[in-house]
């Protein structure tokens, strides 16, 4: 038996390097017949992975092939999927909080640094760090945690779920490189251009299939909760992406591609798809990881199972239709925008089912309020969700809307919900997985978490508070006429009156951002750290 | 489900599941969080029946209320227009060199102008109209095409050297790099430099000033006044357009510059036009 493997593990050998041959080669060519910069990069960028992996293959061609341990639960890629997220979240702050100061002082878009370090390239190299990287990394990693110890089972598919990690992170450099080297298809949140797109499909639809293999293994009678909030997120953002970035190539050989819809229809295909990265990305993957880890960490039952199902599909049901708040008062017809903004209304209390759920599952538990940081992590995470998911619903409405659409505002609500709660929320996690994982005893510094929760809390208040002030003023003096209906301000009239917050914007930023380092060094600690003696492999074991 | 026990902290039950230790209590829906949800159904539906809001298989239902956003946009600009009819029909009419006899209108056409200032011209001339490098300061008494009333407001409507409108000003300085040597152009911006400075070469300005009577006193004027028929400026008053520094001075010799503005008589109303003509001639530096 052991022989048959061998044979067909060397016959799968020989195929990798096949493709990954093929792979250098054709990346060559591109590489060489490339019409722009981003496009010849990105093209190396892939002939040196590819030509190093087929080395790695060719060396190893002939090794015996060591069968894959079943029955331990695949920790490694989770490993890794802990520290990719922490790396990618201090690259996403450092960025964001540097262009947080060059909007206060536009200076900092340094002659030296174009076009490479203006605004323009950065901020979308911030917001796809954040989410895509930071946040992608950390949905991606506690997923496989969460359904290998919810399901009893090994992670399905072998070292897929390696390559859904490796991939992945790929195409973060491709995104992040393509940013700063040009290329871009414009569209938020959806920036990549097509080839990066078509790679992220086929990662993404590997990590569907890890995910379903594996909860169609599964070794519990019932599908957790958690794993109904990861799967419609996984389905959804796979769904969102392959839509919205429907586009035709200029040329194979560039980077430059052109959107199969047009003009208002182009418009709504991406805020439907722009919403939802918040609503299924964001909120859904993340209610995931509120699912398993508060109750874990408060070591409660969850509050109601009742309330979990009945939030989960009205949340879902109604948060794909909400998308055309984003169009209020645009070439959007007047009952899509209507529509948009009575779904987010009815949204408000299927969004606040999943807070209610988190924070009353600390029902019996709520003095570890006082003594666990971790706990705390969590509790403000789920009350900046709950303010998010309110202030949301309020911001949709049409008329709120045309006071705070365009405004800081708008970047203050996200940064609320975003910091606060996906910040928040991803810290508690490493907090919580980091010595599990490592096999330590607890985490290196208690009080270094604490530091970490009051400097982030403090920089999110900063920023949420100083956002709220210049939206709220830019929109009111946007509007304001005189008394014989002649607008008073000037456009640079509100930049100007816009500077002091800016700058505690930035501050706030700089709060957060140290607040992550802290993070990083207690992670750091605690890995390097001694292992303690007696330690047991995590080994799965059906609860039920 | 058959493990179905009470919780001891709460006294709820369970239900039964557990996974990796996750129990989860039989807790109800809570009253408030299922009404608040049938509350906003509720509205959502009555809302949806008074605004535009279902698609149908030719157009959507347009509410009962008869509310569009377009709708709305267009009776606002209808309620503003109707507030300043007369003086808008005054201010068309009106003969602009006299504008200001007329108190109301002038003080409505200064406002108005002010607010299309701010949304049209500020972007170039600054929103306190004190330009930049480039963009004529509308604020000093020195101007290029003409100070009065109606030169601002021919100068508004047709522009400068653009090539959409046939009657904008137009003049070009020829780019002296090709004609005059080095050391004529160091010397010919050493006269310039003279015109309004204390410090200069006396023995190169005066070079200089042969070769500014030869090549640049037919446009600019013998003592460097400046034409404003041919927008030529001033070169004796200090005020610069492109900076008076040597450099500066000399990368204008060379190169020339052509310094447009689109016709603005294209893009807004006649009294827009009028408006914001009064408006800057107000500002200070009006002839």
């Amino acid at each position: 038996m052991g022989c048959s493997t061998n044979r067909e593990g060397h016959f799968m050998n020989y195929v990798k390097l096949i493709l990954l041959g093929g792979i250098t080669l054709l990346a060559a060519l591109a590489a060489s017949w490339a019409h722009d910069l981003a496009y010849q990069i990105h093209a190396l960028i892939i002939m040196v992975i590819a030509f190093v992996m087929f080395i790695r293959v060719l060396r190893n061609t002939d090794e015996p092939i060591i069968a894959a341990p079943t029955g331990i639960f695949e920790d490694g890629v989770i490993r890794a999927g802990v520290i990719a997220t922490a790396f990618w979240g201090v690259t996403g702050f450092l960025v964001g909080t540097f262009i947080a100061f060059q909007l206060a002082f536009p200076s900092l878009n340094f002659d030296w640094a174009q076009p490479f370090g203006n605004f323009g390239r950065l901020r979308p190299l911030h917001t796809s760090a954040v989410i895509f990287a930071f946040g992608g990394n950390a949905l991606i990693a506690t997923s496989f945690y969460v359904v290998q110890r919810t399901s009893a089972v090994r992670l399905w598919g072998g070292n897929t779920a390696w390559f859904v990690f490796w991939g992945y992170q790929l195409f973060i450099v491709l995104a992040a490189t393509g940013y700063l080297l040009g290329a871009t298809q414009s569209k938020e949140y959806a920036e990549p251009e097509w080839y990066v797109d078509l790679w992220l499909t086929v990662v993404w639809l590997a990590y569907l299939a890890v995910f379903l293999g594996t909860i169609y293994k599964r070794k519990e009678r019932h599908i957790y909760v958690a794993n109904w909030f990861f799967l419609s997120f996984i389905i959804t953002v796979a769904m969102l992406h392959v839509i919205n970035n429907l586009s035709i190539p200029v040329s194979i050989w560039g980077s430059k591609s052109v959107q199969v819809f047009s003009g208002v229809q182009d418009a709504m295909t991406q805020w439907w798809y722009g919403h939802n990265a918040v609503g299924f990305f964001l909120t859904a993957g993340f209610l995931g990881m509120m699912y398993y880890f508060v109750p874990k960490q408060a070591g409660r039952p969850v509050y109601s199972y009742k309330l979990s199902i009945i939030h989960f599909w009205a949340l879902i049901f109604l948060y794909i239709w909400a998308g055309p708040h984003h169009l209020h008062y645009t070439a959007l017809p007047d009952w899509a925008s209507t529509l948009g903004m009575v779904f987010s209304i009815i949204l408000w209390m299927p969004s606040w089912g999943g807070m209610i759920n988190g924070l009353m599952t600390l029902q019996g538990a709520w003095d570890k309020l006082r003594t666990d940081p971790i706990m705390r992590m969590f509790v403000l995470s789920l009350g900046f969700y709950g303010m998010s998911t309110f202030e949301g619903p309020m911001m949709s409405i049409r008329a709120v809307n045309s006071l705070s659409h365009y405004t800081d505002w708008t970047i203050g609500h996200v940064h609320s919900g975003a910091l606060g709660w996906n910040g928040m929320i991803t810290f508690a996690c490493i907090y919580f997985l980091t010595p599990k994982l490592w096999g330590r005893q607890k985490m290196y510094s208690e009080s270094a978490i604490n530091w970490h929760f009051w400097l982030a809390t403090l920089g999110i208040v900063l920023y949420a508070a100083s956002m709220w002030v210049t939206g709220i003023m830019e929109g009111l003096m946007w509007r304001e006429v005189d008394d014989q209906g002649f607008l008073v301000n000037s456009f640079a009239d509100t930049v100007s009156a816009k500077f002091p917050m800016y700058v505690v914007r930035g501050l706030g930023g700089v709060l957060f951002l140290s607040g992550s380092l802290v993070m990083v060094w207690n992670m750091w600690m605690t890995i390097r750290g001694a292992k303690p003696a007696t330690t047991s492999l995590p080994y799965a074991i059906p609860a039920e | 489900m058959a493990d179905r026990k009470v919780d001891s902290e709460t006294g709820v039950e369970t239900t039964g599941h557990n996974w990796d230790g996750i129990e989860e209590l039989n807790n109800p829906l809570p009253r408030w969080w299922l009404w608040t949800l049938y509350l906003c159904i509720i509205w959502g539906v009555g809302y949806s029946i008074a605004y535009p809001a279902w698609p149908m298989i030719s157009g959507a239902t347009t509410g009962v209320l008869g509310w569009s956003t377009r709708g709305n946009v267009a009776q606002d600009i209808k309620e503003h227009e109707g507030q300043n009819a007369e003086l808008v029909a005054a201010l068309v009419q009106t003969d602009m060199d006299t504008l200001s006899d007329n108190a109301d209108l002038n003080r409505y056409a200064i406002a108005r102008g002010g607010a299309v200032f701010r949304a049209q011209c500020s972007q170039c001339h600054g929103s306190g109209a004190a330009g930049a490098t480039g963009y004529p300061n509308l604020l000093d008494n020195d101007w290029l095409w003409g100070g009065e009333i109606a030169q601002i407001a021919y100068t508004v409507r047709h522009g400068i050297r653009n090539d959409t409108d046939d009657d904008a000003h137009w003049s070009q300085m020829p780019a002296f790099g090709d004609q005059l040597e080095k050391d004529e152009i160091a010397a010919t911006v050493e006269y310039v430099v003279s015109l309004s400075n204390t410090e200069f070469d006396a023995a190169l300005a005066a070079t200089g000033s042969e070769l500014f009577a030869e090549n640049c006193a037919s446009c600019h004027g013998d003592a460097a006044l400046g034409d404003q028929d041919q927008g030529a400026p001033n070169l004796a008053d200090a005020i610069w357009l492109y900076g008076g520094d040597r450099e500066s001075l000399t990368y204008t010799i060379v190169n020339a510059r052509f310094g447009v503005m689109p016709a603005w008589g294209q893009r807004l109303s006649e009294e827009d036009v009028r408006a914001v003509s009064a408006y800057v001639h107000a500002l200070g530096g009006g002839e």
